[in-house]
């Protein structure tokens, strides 16, 4: 590996919140390395002086009127919920 | 005879006439994907007992003369790409993590095609969270090409195109990033549209990238395209992305007429790496153009090679926090373990297949504190240079020509696990997406019994001239060969 | 050596739109669990975001208000973190391109004027609820609150006291109270607080290393935090130990700050623009339109009441404080009420009644016009003023026009000469040795004697007539 680390594949590991056994780690370490190697390229080109693109149409100022509509009924906002109790939904614990 | 030899338009007449009835027709599709299906893949889930059940309302409708001669879908069985999200029919993305979400709305274009008159049939195959160009990656089955069963249908709306080619529905749904429409539909030898971004709405598209995905068509000639963007496209207040414009009448084009027409064509397109049966067929279509009475000319889009790049890092970058919401919380499947943090990290790891997992590490690395810029920052200014270079090619051309794919399908298993080979793949799709630019891929012929896709490409919001284009080639070449079904010794 | 402490307030205030940020829900408090959600909010597959226009409005009010400048361009980005409250594991917000930047509100600490720097104000959306169930393993999660718009305000480094910091939030308070973006009840989450806060030794330009408070339920517990920290970092320095990058929480009962986590570097958030929502644009006309609707503020209210009325400093910044509180004030006076008076009652039995009671001046069904009324009855010679406040209990209790309760409770002042005289010859007569004694010379005995008629009439006799009254009949005896 040359571009990236196992150490800092690891850190976006957990940071992507994926779990991953020791050869994964290994495997995408190898692969990523290779991908992020082509993205090099990249600075071939002077973009100095270019503007970034986040929307490729010029699109302004989409707004709307503050206004209410009904919401989910909750059995329907709850259906897919794999764990629920009282009306919430239900999770493993957020405290250590 | 196939189920849906006919044309949209011709379908939609038997059914005024009394010919045929939306029952018949419905139950044409399901009868063709018991009988191919097996083999081809194509479908994920099927909703017969509503479509059918639909079927028969809008007969009832037809005999009561609600429906008028404009409603030129009505009636007409559709499959919709599985990451378009259908009210009450499971949508999976072809994902281990969303096997059992079941919306609780329909997507825009869902909508849209119901009240066009529409039945869908069921939801089709994909690459997982639509990455990848093989159809490989479905968390689910393989999906084939029903050319050849040995070799894939492309990806990522592999089962979307492979439906169609396999006459199993008249019309799909598909979706493209960065050519998830357009090479499946050149792999299959169908039409296959990616419109300009902003011209469909993507409001219950699951998104993939968000600055680069787009809904569109896929069907089996040109003027079936245009009948169903006709009918998809258009502003919606729900996607703030969408082009509050008015849609051309896209038929009215179809004349057939393209004389003093200016075609580009950029030498990157059929340069190195192009498969010579497929640049040989591009130049039989580019030389049938000409006979027509359009002008071509060779020209350069100078950052081409970059695309690829840009591209991997943008849309892995978005990936990474669109994909994020699947954490098994609220919906999908949760792996519970003792806290939370392990139960994220289970359930993402069990749920998401490698390709997935891949991207979501890579765009999470691009986005990562210290490297923003070098990577994210930078690949979106790339992504300018590749946006002018189209603009500066559309202010002298009418449209941009060259092959959809540099190869025509593979075989099945090739080319997985070696990513930097299957993402060159893409490589002539992916500029479009990056411009934002709408291309067709229509089918130009054979190549060692493979269909080659031929790639048009047309200004912003200007869908028409692409259509008109597609058709005056395709009613010119009149290629009629159809899917042969080899290969895939008992599938 | 002596340290210097530098304070800095990240302040979130819920935006009082009627619909959600990103969606059409109900933004409305306190519905059952889940209940005020939708697939948008819920985060689910293939949903997309539109923007409220209120809720910009809102914000750029706000902005306008803590003197910002407004942002002619901005966006709004992804910051991607897991938790459950957080459905689409982003949150959106705005990064490098907040709507407001480079504002300040004055502050009064002790009569000293001092101005806080406002570095920046941004539009985002609030996160769920979540309960954690003692004991239990697991954690319940209610998204209602999900996409509530929110500005945060982040303060300069410019506070250096606790008192300081007290002052700063109950003027922002005000500003958003008048302003009338927030209702800012802290009770509800509406108005939330965390503070960071380090030291220097005395002439040193470089900050310390900052803990961060959270947890922080309502002003007194921001100052009581900080006072605490203050110390705490202090000794740990004189005790040659090192300040960490902490996050602390204010623990009321212990009434000290407890370590939740130290941090090790800064988060990563992998902030990138939202490419599912398009650039703002903000030009002069938007701008104009909602300058035009941002109302007389806090310091010139309270600076118009010094002037117009003659009030004290003092007096117009308590009145000013809160945007109810002045907003009475002002009704009274349109009802023709007088301004001191009005004030005088205003800042002390009402105050008194409220803070004994912890109660806003919305929350009691005392009215402007029944406080004006009331006056009205004092300065007539009605009632006395010991008598106004029996009837100002019975008002900021139960409510009421001030004339019905004096008649109902018949407590019209008693002015007639004549039963006030034979009152006072009452008087005279039971207490001979304090008319003695005021016949040689001890003043003081009036205030006895006046005292005994007040009780004879039970509080009704006209204190004034009484005093006359006396002193005429003691003369003829």
């Amino acid at each position: 590996m040359e571009r990236i680390t196992e150490e800092q594949i690891r850190h976006v590991a957990e940071l992507a919140r994926l779990e991953l056994k020791d050869e994964e780690i290994r495997h995408f370490g190898e692969q990523l390395d290779k991908i992020i190697d082509a993205a090099q390229q990249l600075n071939e080109l002077d973009t100095e002086n270019i503007a970034p693109t986040s929307h490729v149409l010029d699109v302004r100022n989409v707004l709307r009127d503050d206004e209410v509509k009904p919401s989910l009924p909750r059995e329907e906002a709850l259906k897919n919920a794999p764990d629920q109790q009282d009306g919430q939904i239900r999770v493993p614990s957020i405290l250590e | 005879m196939e189920a849906f030899e006919y044309s949209l338009k011709e379908l939609q007449q038997q059914l005024h006439s009394g010919e045929t009835t939306v029952e018949n027709l419905v139950n044409l599709s399901f009868s063709r994907i018991e009988e191919v299906d097996d083999q081809v893949g194509a479908f994920l889930r099927l909703d017969k007992e509503r479509a059918v059940e639909r079927a028969r309302e809008l007969d009832r409708q037809l005999k009561q003369d609600e429906i008028s001669a404009q409603d030129a879908l009505f009636g007409l069985p559709v499959g919709v790409k599985d990451n378009i999200v259908t009210k009450g029919l499971v949508t999976t993305c072809a994902s281990q993590m969303l096997k059992n979400f079941e919306p609780v709305h329909d997507a825009t274009v869902v909508e849209k095609l119901r009240d066009a008159g529409t039945v869908t049939v069921g939801k089709l195959n994909m690459d997982e969270f639509a990455m990848g160009s093989s159809n490989e990656n479905s968390g689910y089955k393989l999906c084939r090409n029903p050319w050849n069963l040995d070799h894939v249908p492309g990806g990522s709306s592999g089962g979307s195109a492979a439906a169609v080619a396999a006459g199993e529905v008249p019309f799909s749904l598909g979706s493209d990033t960065g050519g998830s429409i357009r090479e499946p539909a050149a792999y299959c030898g169908v039409v296959g549209m990616k419109p300009t971004y902003g011209r469909v709405s993507r409001f219950g598209l699951v998104a993939f990238a968000s600055s680069l995905d787009q809904i569109g068509p896929i069907t089996r000639s040109v003027e079936d395209n245009a009948l169903v963007m006709q009918h998809i496209a258009g502003f919606d207040e729900r996607d703030s992305t969408s082009a509050d414009m008015d849609v051309p009448d896209f038929l009215a084009g179809l004349t057939g007429d393209i004389k003093g027409m200016k075609i580009a064509v950029p030498k990157e397109y059929l340069g190195e790496g192009v498969d010579k049966g497929v640049r040989e067929k591009v130049q039989e279509a580019l030389q049938l153009l000409k006979e027509l009475g359009a002008e071509y000319e060779e020209v350069s889009l100078p950052h081409s090679k970059y695309a690829l790049a840009a591209y991997y890092v943008l849309a892995s970058s978005e990936a990474s926090a669109n994909l994020a919401r699947f954490d098994g919380i609220r919906y999908g499947v949760r792996k519970t373990e003792d806290n939370l943090l392990d139960t994220y990290k289970k359930s993402r790891s069990d749920g998401f297949g490698d390709e997935v997992k891949r991207r979501i590490m890579l765009g999470t690395f691009a986005l990562s504190s210290g490297y923003y810029d070098a990577y994210y920052k930078k690949a979106q200014r790339v992504r300018t240079l590749i946006k002018e270079d189209f603009e500066d090619l559309f202010l002298q051309y009418d449209v941009v020509i060259g092959p959809t794919s540099p190869t025509t399908a593979f075989k099945i298993g090739e080319a997985v696990d070696d990513p930097m080979t299957m993402y060159a793949n893409d490589i002539l799709t992916i500029p479009m997406n990056l411009a934002g630019v709408p291309a067709i891929s229509i089918p130009c012929g054979l190549s060692e019994d493979m269909p080659v896709g031929l790639q048009i490409i047309g200004r912003h919001f200007d869908e028409a001239t692409v259509y008109k284009v597609a058709h005056a080639y395709e009613k010119a070449a009149s290629h009629n060969a159809r899917p042969q079904f080899k290969g895939g010794a008992q599938a | 050596m002596s340290y210097e402490t530098i304070i800095g307030l990240e302040v979130h205030v819920e935006l009082k739109t009627n619909s959600k940020i990103f969606c059409s829900c109900s933004t409305e408090f306190g519905a059952p669990a889940n209940t005020h959600t939708c697939p948008i909010c819920l985060g689910h597959p293939g949903v997309l975001p539109v923007l409220n226009r209120q809720a910009v409005d809102f914000a750029m009010k706000a902005s306008m208000a803590l003197n910002c400048d407004i942002a002619e361009r901005t966006k709004f980005d992804r910051k991607n973190y897991f938790y459950p409250d957080n459905p689409k594991a982003y949150q959106i917000s705005q990064f490098d391109e907040p709507i407001g930047e480079n504002g300040w509100i004055d502050i009064e600490v002790n009569g000293e004027k001092k101005r806080i720097g406002i570095t920046r104000l941004h539009l985002e959306e609030d996160a769920g609820k979540l309960t954690h169930l003692e004991g239990e393993g697991h954690s319940l999660v209610d998204y209602n609150r999900v996409g509530t718009p929110l500005v945060e305000i982040v303060s300069e480094p410019d506070i250096r006291t606790p008192e300081e910091a007290y002052a700063y939030l109950e003027k922002l308070k005000a500003i958003m109270q008048y302003t009338e973006v927030s209702d800012c009840k802290m009770e509800e989450g509406s108005l939330r607080c965390d503070a960071n806060i380090s030291i220097r030794p005395v002439g040193q330009e470089k900050f310390g290393t900052k803990a961060e408070l959270k947890n922080l339920n309502s002003f007194t517990h921001v100052q009581k935090g900080l006072e605490y920290e203050e110390t705490r970092q202090r000794e740990e320095v004189e005790n040659g130990g090192e300040i960490l990058q902490e996050t602390r929480r204010w623990d009321e009962q212990a009434k000290k700050t407890i370590l939740m986590r130290v941090k090790e570097g800064s988060d990563d958030y992998r902030y990138f623009p939202d490419p599912d929502l398009v650039n703002l644009y903000i030009d002069k006309e938007w701008k104009e339109r909602v300058e035009a609707t941002i109302p007389e503020l806090p310091d010139a209210r309270k600076d118009r009441y010094m002037k117009k009325y003659d009030l004290p400093a003092y007096d117009a910044g308590v009145l000013t404080q809160q945007k109810a509180m002045s907003d009475f004030f002002e009704q009274g006076l349109a009802l023709g009420g007088p301004a001191k008076p009005l004030s005088n009652w205003l800042m002390g039995e009402v105050n008194a009644y409220l803070n004994q009671h912890d109660k806003d001046i919305q929350d009691v069904p005392l009215t402007p016009k029944a406080l004006v009324d009331m006056i009205a009855l004092i300065e007539k010679g009605t009632i006395s003023s010991k008598i106004a406040k029996q009837v100002f209990k019975e008002l900021i209790e139960n409510g009421g026009e001030a004339e019905a309760i004096v008649e109902e409770k018949g407590l019209v002042q008693i002015s007639d000469e004549g039963a006030v005289r034979s009152m006072v010859n009452d008087a005279l007569d039971q207490n001979e040795q304090s008319v003695e004694d005021y016949k040689n010379g001890k003043g003081k005995a009036i205030g006895f004697l006046v005292g005994q008629v007040m009780k004879a009439s039970k509080g009704k006799a006209n204190p004034q007539l009484v005093n006359e009254l006396l002193k005429e009949e003691i003369d003829k005896r």
